[in-house]
């Protein structure tokens, strides 16, 4: 039996049998010492350790007051006291009588010294009565039990298991301590356990227990238990798989939503003018800058709502976006009506000018768009896949908007008078529709759409006065593949090329993905100059 | 579509009158002169001080204008005379330089950081030998034809590809955007082989001679010179024959040259190659008198600045290009130091006031004015 | 019709502005004796991020300079360039610098490729460049002052820090960086430090992405697997400027966290922290020579001075929010030992301010005095490790005890043992 291999894990064993007990006795509020509050807060790391073991060890409420504000970084230092603060009032940690802290000096916490706090608070919290704290404090445990099994910790857990502490567990708790106690059971001498803990673990899809799983295998002599952990990996290693494959269909997914939001504007302005807007980029970053002057402006005077900035975002950065683009329109464009490859230049004038004034105005470093709370994170979908919460609301978002412009585009009477303009501009004028009109705003919807797109932008990658410059010549190539006229042959393009990018870069790395994706992309033009979806007839 | 015979060709070729009047003549004799003569002169035998001596670091600027210039005169021949307008050329430029560049890293032989015979970015990469690419880079001749056949080479393939497929007008200049942005991610990649975001540099000889000596700056100015000379006077052949002439019919209407008899694509593909070409030689020059190549020569935004050097010119006059890179790269070497914030500005107004303003450029407003002025006299 | 005399009256205006210009320029230089230095950093382009603040930085202490008498008595004047992040105008630039504007140092230079293209430059014209940035190393030029650090004053300590119980003992890394010569010389020397320690080559991973990619999906799957075979697992991210923040971004999202993985980064400082939510980062490292958190006189009076600057001159970003980094430390540290060399020699010639600089001590905001070393071009720094607070300041978990001799020919690479201690003339 391997000696456990820290002093740190001995002392938490102990603690944890004490602490059961001292559970049972709940609410005797023995004292904390200011010695034992200030070896926590102060000095080196090792010594800290050790005072995080014996109050962890000790009975005293006042001790694990402190050390759970440590965890969340409300201790402070006041000359030889140690303070915790809440929410602008400080208490003594050692008395719990009020102080005033206005001096006070934040205590410092690297990450060793979270990982001990992390482990001190799956034992105590271990019997919390909130669920989900006493989930993470099992699967805490059992993270520690598969890298490093320790078998006194397995007599403890098991204990724990039975009643009367078992009734006091949650489901998910219980199961993750089940698998703890597996992990152990794994190397026992009788054969039952063995085939028991090989069931129970095929549940749990990490490779880690893969690995531990076919280790096994090779040392086991009872052919039950061979058959059971021959399907458990082989379960396993099914699991993995689909959860690579999910994966893999959502990063292409992801790219492709984005691809989809920042080239839909493009496409529209390119159908209807025959002119490539060398500026979309960069109202793709003006929809940037706006949501962050949202985003600033929610921070200044709405801080209770900051959450919801980005509703407010959308329709301003349409607004703005959609401003510009008409000026450019009204002001540059139109007076090069038939001639595209110059308008190509002086829209790349306009974008130079623009990318200036956002750098003159805003400064040239990025700024800071903070993600709203329910933006971050990820949801855990299977064992090890996480998927971020950004990039699944940016595919609603995108395909929200692709549903919105094919109502526009197909059901409204602008949208009728665009697409008539779009198919057969004269014919559409001597039907009566003023096709300057309809120019200027259409230019400025599919404007809208790059701000639009710039608001999902903000929330993925950098704002500066470049962004735009990144995502130029992605649109490009999705209008030029998608072909013009038509709202699919986009849609297409851009999730074709978000997949097709993703999964070569799974095996040949990002930057030969892309260089392929515009090889191939050349190549496809070729064969079908118009793109893959354009209008067929004789006017497109 | 018929093939063109030998004696097509011939008759193809013929100029339909001189190359140039007497005016014509002057005008580019007197440039061959202050190119090989009054600028040399002017740097290395009028003294340091003196009003009218031309300092080294003017005749480096020039003689970097004068690459970028025939870059500008290739830019004019595919857009003002054929129609095309390619927002890719920075590549065929770029490769160019690179060709030239692997033949002087060749040459530093073992006077680098490292002090080994292969170049430096390779040593810190570990590699033992050179890849098979870099077979030719110790010869000067190879180099040369390297420097003509590499950008030639890729830019039959492509144009064969493209104008094959008929593509056309801005769908074409988009494709050549992705083909250089391709070509610069694969040159960033220090795996290439290229010297990666590093690219090349710390040159020290070319054939034997040193090049950071004052001499070889001059030499190299003229040469720059000369070749664009000589440029101008091969444009100026090809457009006054009925090359030139199909090709004016290619720009202005392309179905109806299909219906006379002709294959645009052989047109097409011929003015794409030489122009390729010619940027690839202007790469070449350019390496030298810099000191430094490297993956940014291709972004995608350096071919954009080349079009409007054209742009600015006049793109469809032989020497609009020309003027136009001159005014353009003036500007951009005096703003960037008087007023760097405004640099950005500038340019941008200048795409648009050119495209709004002067379709035909500074030629063409030179012309006007001219024409304005005589029409007065008389 | 129209048309043209709006351009006439355009181009009339633009001549007779820039007329007006030089001529105030012209006037303006014939009334005082200044002794010129010259700035080249990038105002705009891609570089425009990060050196812009240096430029002030330069500006500022040129300020200060005056206001104690400048330099020998005269007056000192910067001349300012915009190389726009374009590396051939850097070589020009530089030789415009040295030969038309007869600027007696410059301050200049950050990425690898900026400086290696105005190195020939500077040795053909015997020009004395002052380069503030942390670099691969493997250079040392006669006509070169680094003050910024070299692999073994940021990334070694760095690794160490990892190895060590208080850096989460790791045992298996990850080198993930930009396509470029700084990660590529700075894994290769970390491979084999790494090799020294025991780790071998199967608990390497090493990847590299273009500039300024932005979708890490692919590569954090990748770390995590591999982090995931129960070794502790550590980043060393040598990735470059904006790809910096959907790294940290996805990297969260995807559920890895600092105290689980680690990422200690070299170039993500203060500035880079400004355009980015902190929360994910929180427990991440970085190592670097100098910290604005830092508590000690000299970084006080630094701080302060920066801040009245910024605000004074409406520096954009950091008249709201003054922030200091690495980089302009070092730069501050070296145009105040260009001056101090300068006096001692007495004389703004090149070859003998280069002899006045050996020995250059200075007190640095870091705390540490710094000294510049007797042969090498290189500067004695100090070493901070440092952890990301919410507030985008620097928590100093680690610090060296006294500065560090840098080693610019590292001794991980092989043939580095026959280099020369001192820069030699190569051309």
């Amino acid at each position: 039996m391997p000696a456990p291999s820290t002093p740190f894990a001995f002392r938490k064993h102990l603690g944890w049998c004490l602490l059961l007990l001292g559970a049972l006795w709940s609410g005797a509020a023995h004292a904390l010492s200011p010695e034992d509050a200030w070896a926590l807060a102060e000095g080196d790391n090792a010594t800290r350790i050790e005072a995080l073991n014996r109050l962890a060890l000790s009975d005293s409420q006042r001790a694990h007051e402190l050390v759970r504000a440590l965890a969340r970084e409300a201790v402070q230092v006041q000359g030889q006291q140690v303070l915790i603060v809440d929410n602008g009032r400080w208490i003594d940690a050692a008395t719990g009588a009020a102080v005033d802290g206005t001096g006070a000096v934040a205590v410092m916490l690297n990450n060793r010294m979270r990982n001990a706090l992390e482990q001190t608070l799956a034992v105590l919290d271990l019997f919390d009565p909130d669920p989900a704290r006493q989930q993470a404090a099992a699967q805490r445990l059992r993270e520690s039990q598969l890298t490093r099994p320790d078998p006194v910790l397995a007599a403890q857990i098991e204990r724990a298991l039975l009643p009367p502490y078992g009734q006091r567990l949650v489901a998910p708790a219980r199961l993750a301590l089940e698998q703890a106690q597996a992990v152990v059971w794994l190397g026992s001498a009788d054969a039952t356990q063995r085939l028991a803990a090989a069931q129970v673990l095929a549940e749990l899809s990490q490779p880690l227990v893969r690995n531990r799983l076919a280790e096994q295998l090779e040392l086991e002599p009872d052919p039950a238990v061979q058959q059971a952990l021959r399907d458990a990996v082989a379960s396993i290693d099914r699991t993995l798989a689909l959860a690579e494959v999910v994966r893999q269909v959502f990063t292409g997914l992801s790219l492709g939503s984005i691809l989809l939001l920042v080239a839909l504007g493009l496409a529209i302005t390119y159908g209807l003018l025959g002119v490539i807007n060398m500026a979309h980029g960069e109202l793709i970053m003006i929809g940037a800058y706006a949501t962050f002057m949202v985003h600033v402006l929610f921070q200044q005077f709405l801080p209770g709502w900051f959450d919801w900035y980005l509703l407010a975002a959308l329709p301003i950065a349409f607004l703005t976006a959609a401003l510009v683009g008409a000026l450019m329109e009204r002001g540059v464009i139109r007076w090069l009506y038939g001639r595209p490859l110059e308008t190509l230049l002086a829209t790349w004038g306009i974008s130079l000018i623009l990318i200036q004034l956002v750098r003159s105005t805003f400064g040239a470093q990025n700024v800071a768009v903070v993600s709203p709370q329910w933006m971050s994170g990820g949801v855990e979908v299977m064992s090890g896949l996480t998927l971020p919460w950004n990039r699944i609301f940016i595919i609603a978002f995108a395909a929200a908007v692709v549903i919105g412009v094919a109502l526009f585009i197909g059901r409204t009477r602008m949208g009728l008078f665009v697409r008539g303009v779009t198919q057969n501009r004269s014919m559409a004028a001597c039907m009566g529709v003023n096709t300057a009109r309809i120019d200027t705003l259409a230019f400025a919807f599919g404007s809208g759409i790059a701000g639009l797109a710039g608001v999902a932008v903000s929330q993925i990658g950098n704002v500066a006065p470049d962004l735009g410059q990144q995502y130029i010549i992605d649109s490009f190539m999705v209008v030029v593949l998608g072909g013009v006229g038509q709202l699919a042959g986009t849609v297409y393009a851009a999730m074709g090329l978000g997949v097709v990018n993703k999964f070569i870069e799974g095996w040949a790395g990002a930057v030969l993905a892309k260089i392929a994706v515009l090889v191939l992309i050349i190549l496809i033009i070729q064969k079908r100059p118009q793109g893959l979806f354009a209008l067929k007839g004789r006017s497109a | 579509m018929t093939d063109i015979t030998r004696s097509d060709l011939y008759s193809l070729t013929v100029p339909s009158k001189p190359l140039f009047g007497r005016a014509g003549w002057s005008a580019f004799l007197s440039a061959a002169l202050v190119v090989c003569v009054v600028v040399p002169v002017l740097n290395l035998w009028v003294p340091e001080g003196h009003a009218l001596h031309m300092s080294d670091f003017m005749v480096g600027l020039l003689g970097k204008i004068l690459t970028y210039a025939i870059c500008a005169l290739a830019i004019g021949m595919i857009w003002g005379q054929a129609g095309i307008l390619s927002l890719g050329h920075g590549l065929f430029f770029a490769l160019g330089g690179y060709v030239m560049g692997m033949y002087l890293m060749r040459q530093i032989g073992a006077d680098g950081v490292y002090g080994s015979a292969l170049p430096d970015f390779m040593v810190f990469l570990g590699w033992t030998e050179l890849p098979w690419f870099w077979a030719l880079s110790h010869s000067f001749v190879a180099t040369l034809l390297l420097v003509v056949l590499v950008p030639g080479g890729l830019a039959f393939l492509f144009g064969y590809l493209a104008f094959r497929s008929r593509i056309t007008g801005v769908y074409f200049s988009i494709i050549t955007q992705a083909l250089t942005l391709a070509a610069m991610l694969l040159f960033f990649r220090n795996e290439t082989g290229f010297g990666g975001n590093n690219g090349f540099t710390d040159f020290r000889r070319i054939l034997g001679f040193p090049l950071a000596s004052e001499e070889m700056r001059v030499i190299l100015f003229a040469v720059s010179g000369i070749t664009l000379l000589g440029f101008v006077l091969l444009a100026r052949w090809l457009l006054l024959s009925k090359f030139g002439r199909v090709l004016h019919a290619i720009r202005d209407a392309e179905s109806r040259v299909m219906f006379c008899g002709y294959n645009p694509l052989h047109y097409k593909l011929s003015i794409w190659v030489i122009s390729a070409a010619m940027c690839g030689v202007a790469g070449a020059l350019y390496v030298p008198q810099v000191g430094i190549i490297n993956p940014s020569e291709m972004s995608p935004a350096n071919s954009i600045e080349m079009a409007v050097w054209a742009a600015v010119g006049g793109r469809t006059s032989l020497i609009g290009p020309i003027v136009g890179a001159f005014v353009v790269n003036g500007a951009k070497s005096v703003l960037t130091v008087s007023f760097p914030e405004f640099w950005l500005f500038f340019l941008g107004a200048l795409f648009i006031v050119v495209t709004l303003f002067m379709p035909n450029g500074l030629a063409g407003l030179a012309k006007q004015t001219w024409n304005r002025f005589r029409g007065v006299r008389t | 019709m129209q048309r043209r005399t709006t351009l006439k009256a355009i181009s009339a205006a633009a001549a007779a502005s820039s007329v007006g210009a030089l001529g105030a320029s012209a006037a303006f230089a014939n009334t005082a004796e200044p002794i010129r230095i010259g700035v080249l950093h990038s105002l705009s382009g891609t570089m425009a991020i990060s050196e812009t603040v240096l430029k002030d930085t330069v500006l500022m202490a040129v300020d200060e300079i005056n206001g104690r008498g400048g330099v020998l008595g005269r007056r000192l004047e910067a001349v300012v360039v915009d190389p726009a992040s374009n590396w051939p105008l850097f070589a020009e630039l530089s030789r415009r610098l040295l030969t038309q504007e007869r600027v007696a140092a410059v301050f200049g230079c950050w990425t690898s490729v900026s400086r290696k293209a105005v190195l020939p430059v500077f040795e053909e014209l015997n020009g004395l460049l002052y380069y503030p940035v942390q670099y691969e190393g493997e250079e040392m030029s006669p006509n070169v002052f680094y003050t910024g650090a070299a692999p073994n004053q940021q990334a070694i300590p760095a690794v160490e820090y990892l190895l060590s119980p208080d850096g989460g003992s790791a045992r298996r890394f990850v080198l993930l960086g930009t396509d470029y010569v700084y990660p590529r010389t700075t894994n290769r020397i970390l491979r084999a430090f790494l090799r020294t320690k025991g780790v071998n080559d199967a608990n390497i991973m090493e990847e590299y992405t273009p500039f300024g990619h932005s979708d890490y999906q692919t590569i954090i799957a990748r770390i995590r697997r591999f982090a995931g075979q129960g070794v502790k697992t550590a980043v060393v991210s040598t990735i470059n400027g904006d790809s910096n923040v959907p790294f940290y971004r996805e990297f969260g999202n995807q559920g890895l966290r600092a105290t689980d993985v680690p990422v200690v980064a070299f170039s993500v400082g203060e500035e880079e922290l400004r355009g980015v939510d902190t929360r994910p980062l929180v427990g991440h490292l970085a190592a670097w020579n100098y910290f604005m958190s830092l508590q000690n006189p000299a970084n006080t009076e630094f701080i302060r001075k920066w801040t009245a600057f910024a605000r004074a001159r409406n520096i954009a970003g950091h008249r709201e929010r003054p922030l200091t980094n690495d980089p302009m430390e070092a730069t501050y540290i070296g145009i105040n030992m260009w001056r101090q060399a300068v006096e001692q020699a007495r004389s703004i010639e090149v070859d003998r301010v280069r002899v006045a600089m050996r020995g250059q001590t200075f007190q640095a905001p870091s705390g540490f005095q710094v000294r510049m070393d007797d042969r090498n071009h290189h500067l004695h720094k100090p070493v901070f490790i440092g952890e990301v607070r919410a507030d985008g300041q620097f928590n100093v978990v680690w610090r060296t005890r006294t500065t560090v001799r840098a080693q610019p020919w590292s001794p991980f690479i092989p043939g580095n043992d026959r280099r020369p201690e001192t820069p030699q003339r190569t051309r």
